[in-house]
């Protein structure tokens, strides 16, 4: 649905997207993530056809954003950073202006809005202005013009940003709501956001693409190939023996001691990259006649692989994350 | 064509709705009637010393009230459009919703042509409390009707030519007020470079056909010349030619 190639756009005085590229499927939603000023902003204006790229090409449902820019936007809807609302108006007059404006047909226009406003549930203030609605609302009557004629892509700009928790989640459960109809790309720096809600993840830093993977992708097995062991020993050995033994398994690149009470010693191991030495540990502890306990793989949680990745924080190990948490 | 309409009609609506049209409808309608009246007493005045001065001249409404009562009107225009246009394209840049204008499936031209169309009308509004005073003339007196229309005519080119030269200037910046100064000061030249007909030197006489008041004189007079037509269609197409020049330019400077 969404192609980017080679994507770069340059200002007067820096690079702001640098050679990017990715894809959508249709029907999927994307989570967008980058620290502030990575251009998440600037790659959607792009995909927008608000800015021009400077080099690359980006394409939406096979129609050039910039060569056929028409086509584009009549399949696109668009929620700014900011809601593009007009204070002066009233929810229901602004909502019909912008489904005019879509190109929505006349005698639809009316029904249109109606539904959007149902939907995004701001229907019980279609006669208020604009300026006295509160920031939730705001940002549903943004969601509801993007709507508004029905497009194929979605394009979301921090939808989240500046709500209370229970606006938050409200806001969570339209967007997922959306998703069978819609593909959606949202930003977002807020990682909970995107494991509660996107099913695919794109990272850029700096202008840069980091990563683009599924989440639950990104989180196994994307960067560790980590996983804990519990050994009981029966006080054959102490620590520091077993941390050795581990350490001359093959494939084996770091063992980490984490805990231990009695006798129990609970070790993290780090594989090398492409080898899994998890059946080879399994049977070097054993054969050492200790037992094992426990096996299990650690994903890194979403923040650590997005610190890793942007470089917030390299230094830190990844923490245990129980498997079922996703 | 219902682009043009859907965006134009949005913007009476936040002329009329916001406080803005009635504002400048009031400001209009006080200054014109007061127009009036002075251009009224003076002619009462000066036909009564005619008389008790035994010597009859010609009195003419049309040339003594309705053709300086057209000069003076344009002055205020002068001042109201750029309190007309300084809005236009300044709030929606400070507002973010131009974002939502250049992303929707519609030609900058419609943005543009829909905008300025709503500024005429505006004006246009303005110039209809003219029939309130015009009605005064025509009840107690009998001026010839075909020149107020022609004056008519005349002023609504002269504002839309401004109006244009105002939208143009509101795309330059996201403040109001900035772009309300500059329309105010690029109408004010305009506007004085027909002093310069006091010379009779080529350089003085360009500056004064380039001059948007020398062009409504004849208006006024009841004369339509293709020459005033022409160039009040020139100026208004030139306008919103940088208009949409400039908005195009926005993609790719922002």
């Amino acid at each position: 649905m969404i192609q980017v190639e080679g994507l770069s756009k340059k200002y007067a005085r820096h690079v702001a997207v640098d050679d990017i590229s990715f894809s959508v499927e249709k029907g999927d939603i994307v989570g967008f993530l980058g620290p502030n000023g990575a251009g998440k902003t600037t790659t959607m204006r792009v995909l927008t056809c608000f800015l021009p790229p400077t080099a690359g090409k980006a394409s939406v449902g096979g129609f050039d954003v910039f060569e056929q820019p028409f086509e584009v936007k009549k399949r696109m809807g668009y929620l700014p950073e900011a809601p593009p609302l007009y204070p002066e108006m009233s929810v229901q007059d602004y909502l019909m202006f912008v489904a005019r404006l879509k190109n929505v047909p006349s005698s639809e226009v009316k029904t249109r809005t109606e539904q959007v406003m149902e939907r995004c549930s701001v229907a019980d203030v279609k006669t208020k202005l604009i300026s006295k609605l509160s920031k939730g609302y705001r940002q549903r009557v943004g969601l509801a013009q993007a709507i508004i004629h029905n497009p194929d892509v979605l394009i979301l700009d921090e939808p989240t940003s500046g709500l209370d928790p229970k606006q938050i989640t409200e806001t969570r459960e339209l967007i997922k709501s959306l998703s069978g109809e819609h593909t959606i790309i949202l930003s977002t720096h807020i990682l909970p956001e995107v494991e509660a809600v996107c099913r695919k993840v794109i990272i850029i830093n700096r202008g840069r693409l980091v990563a683009t993977d599924s989440v639950e992708h990104l989180k196994s097995s994307g960067l560790g190939n980590t996983f804990q062991v519990q050994v009981d020993t029966a006080t054959l050995a102490d620590s520091g023996t077993v941390q050795r033994r581990l350490e001359q398994v093959a494939g084996v690149s770091k063992v980490v001691e984490k805990t231990l009470s009695d006798g129990k010693f609970v070790f993290e191991v780090d594989g090398l990259p492409d080898r899994s030495p998890r059946a080879d540990v399994a049977r070097a502890i054993v054969q050492a006649g200790w037992n094992l306990l426990e096996l299990k793989s650690t994903t890194l949680s979403l923040e650590e692989v997005y610190l890793q990745l942007t470089g917030g924080n390299t230094q830190s190990s990844p923490a245990v994350v129980d498997g079922g948490v996703a | 064509m219902r682009n043009i309409w859907t965006v134009c009609r949005r913007e009476l609506y936040a002329y009329f709705v916001s406080p803005i049209a009635w504002v400048l409808l009031t400001i209009f309608a006080f200054l014109s009637g007061v127009f009036t009246y002075d251009l009224s007493a003076l002619f009462v005045r000066s036909s009564l010393e005619s008389q008790m001065s035994g010597q009859s001249f010609p009195m003419n409404v049309n040339e003594q009230i309705i053709a300086p009562l057209f000069s003076n009107i344009a002055v205020i225009g002068l001042f109201l459009i750029p309190l007309i246009t300084m809005r236009l394209f300044a709030e929606e840049k400070r507002q973010g919703t131009i974002e939502l204008l250049v992303t929707s499936p519609i030609h900058d031209l419609e943005i543009v042509i829909g905008k300025w169309l709503s500024s005429v009308l505006m004006y246009g509004a303005l110039l209809l409390v003219l029939f309130i005073d015009f009605a005064f003339l025509f009840l107690y007196g009998h001026p010839d009707w075909k020149p107020v229309a022609t004056g008519f005519l005349g002023l609504l080119l002269l504002g839309s030519c401004l109006l244009a030269l105002g939208t143009f200037v509101s795309t330059l910046t996201r403040n109001q007020i900035v772009a309300g100064a500059i329309c105010f000061a690029a109408s004010l030249l305009l506007w004085i470079a027909s002093w310069s007909s006091y010379s009779n030197s080529p350089v003085a006489q360009f500056f004064y056909q380039l001059s948007v008041v020398s062009h409504l004189d004849s208006f006024s007079r009841g004369v339509i010349d293709t020459k005033d037509l022409i160039y009040y269609f020139s100026m208004i197409f030139f306008g919103l030619f940088l208009t949409s020049r400039s908005l195009e330019s926005l993609r790719w400077r922002a």
